[in-house]
């Protein structure tokens, strides 16, 4: 039986619900909340700030991640808080995601702090992850080239599908294919692009050239918030 | 030709295309990409003739050389004092510069003490951004009263006005003694109940500093204010 309807009644090609805020923690120097569905982040930025020698780079400033799973936010099964090896992992490719469009060579010996904290995972994590903290690093008063924004596409049994959610992910009945996307939205430089499962070289190409009008979705959603701020 | 695509005063975040043509200039905030200007930091437009700037709304206080700052003591070195102003780089400021002849080098807390909160400025940033501080200049002294308080360093220009219109306000409305460090830090001195309103003036400040008709918006609000003190008394 092939995959005919979503789970969530969405159509093959239509995201889930987004919502953006900037400015959310008071005293954090940059901050942005972001929802895409039943996946969402708070992300808290730190800095530049200063770093103990052995960790920093007299050039230029550097960048530092830090992902995090609430014991709450899984579906199923509390999660045990703290650093497992896939936050550490996480943190990391959220990082070089976002590295390309940052410009950090005025702050030498200094280092940005992004803290991420996922309140709930329903699937794609890691761009939620990305669209906020590209928020909250704008908030923060960080140099960067444009906002980074993401989306993961992918494939459910036999149907291309955008913005897969968790139980799409866990489909049993046939192949699933979740392949996380992050792109500067002015150039169309791709930062980020994860996949896991057997996709055909046709069928990335279709999806990554796809990808455009979501991101330009995302990225306003992104703008927005960031104006909202500043409306009294 | 140049086109503008932003107004004057409007805010714009990282990305958004600001103008195109050669013809412009780049300035702050700002980068260049073929014949386009395009915004670097979230900040208002600022067009002035053929440059076009971005005024950042956020973001921490960079050194400058002849900014005058507030500055607090955290540590005494062998040849000076270690200042922090609210900036992650921390600057020295040497016996040299401390503007007092007589100095005993085996005491250095008798001039400024660890927690001491000084006017000071800068005379000079290398490129790692260390600081050297001086205290010889009119006004730059050590503060031995009064209260500090911190706002966003790209607020300062707000507070202080046009030609110093808004901190003329409010000195004559609150009757006290301001002097607004470049890095964000204020110090304020006056009767405690005036310090009180100036605070909040100053919050408010720090909040709506990016619409338009902020002083006389501050006028009515610290009258507002004292008239509700005197009515509860």
């Amino acid at each position: 039986m092939a995959y005919e309807k979503r789970f969530d009644g969405r159509r093959f090609d239509e995201m889930r619900k987004i919502e953006a805020k900037a400015g959310v923690i008071p005293n954090a120097d940059g901050s942005a909340f972001f929802r895409m569905g039943k996946t969402s982040a708070y992300v808290a930025v730190y800095g530049p700030k200063s770093m103990p020698r052995f960790f920093s780079d007299p050039t230029k400033g550097i960048l530092k991640c830090y992902y995090e799973m609430m014991p709450f936010s899984g579906a199923g099964d509390r999660v045990k808080p703290g650093i497992s090896r896939r936050a550490i992992e996480l943190g990391s490719v959220i990082e070089r995601s976002l590295i390309p469009v940052i410009d950090l060579h005025n702050y030498p010996n200094l280092a940005v702090d992004v803290f991420i904290h996922m309140l709930e995972t329903d699937a794609g994590s890691r761009c939620v992850a990305i669209n906020a903290a590209s928020i909250a690093l704008a908030d923060a008063g960080i140099p960067m080239r444009d906002l980074v924004s993401a989306v993961a596409f992918g494939k459910v049994d036999d149907k291309l599908v955008v913005d897969l959610s968790y139980e799409e992910e866990a489909y049993d009945k046939g192949d699933v294919v979740d392949m996380p996307l992050a792109m500067v939205p002015s150039t169309g430089e791709i930062t980020l692009l994860q996949m896991d499962g057997p996709l055909t070289t046709d069928e990335i190409i279709k999806l990554i050239s796809k990808a455009k009008p979501y991101i330009k979705k995302i990225n306003e959603a992104q703008r927005l918030a960031l104006k909202n701020k500043f409306k009294v | 030709m140049a086109k503008i695509f932003k107004k004057d005063r409007e805010i714009v975040t990282p990305g958004e295309i600001l103008a195109e043509g050669m013809d412009i200039v780049a300035g702050d905030g700002t980068y260049r990409k073929e014949t386009k200007i395009i915004a670097k930091i979230l900040g208002l437009v600022k067009i002035e003739r053929r440059v076009i700037k971005i005024v950042p709304l956020s973001g921490i206080y960079m050194p400058k050389v002849d900014d005058t700052i507030i500055g607090k003591i955290i540590d005494i070195t062998i040849s000076g004092w270690r200042v922090d102003f609210g900036s992650p780089y921390s600057a020295i400021l040497s016996i040299k510069e401390s503007g007092e002849t007589r100095i005993n080098r085996n005491n250095l807390t008798k001039v400024f003490n660890i927690g001491d909160y000084i006017i000071t400025k800068i005379i000079s940033v290398t490129s790692q951004n260390l600081v050297d501080l001086t205290m010889k200049g009119v006004g730059l002294r050590k503060l031995n009263r009064g209260y500090i308080i911190k706002v966003n360093p790209h607020k300062i220009p707000r507070i202080i006005g046009k030609g110093g219109s808004m901190i003329n306000l409010l000195k004559q409305e609150t009757n006290c003694k301001i002097i607004a460090g470049q890095n964000g830090w204020i110090w304020i001195d006056g009767n405690p109940k005036d310090e009180v309103i100036l605070i909040k003036a100053i919050e408010k400040i720090d909040k709506e500093s990016h619409l338009d008709g902020l002083t006389e918006r501050i006028r009515d609000f610290i009258r507002e204010l004292k008239r509700s003190i005197k009515r509860s008394r």
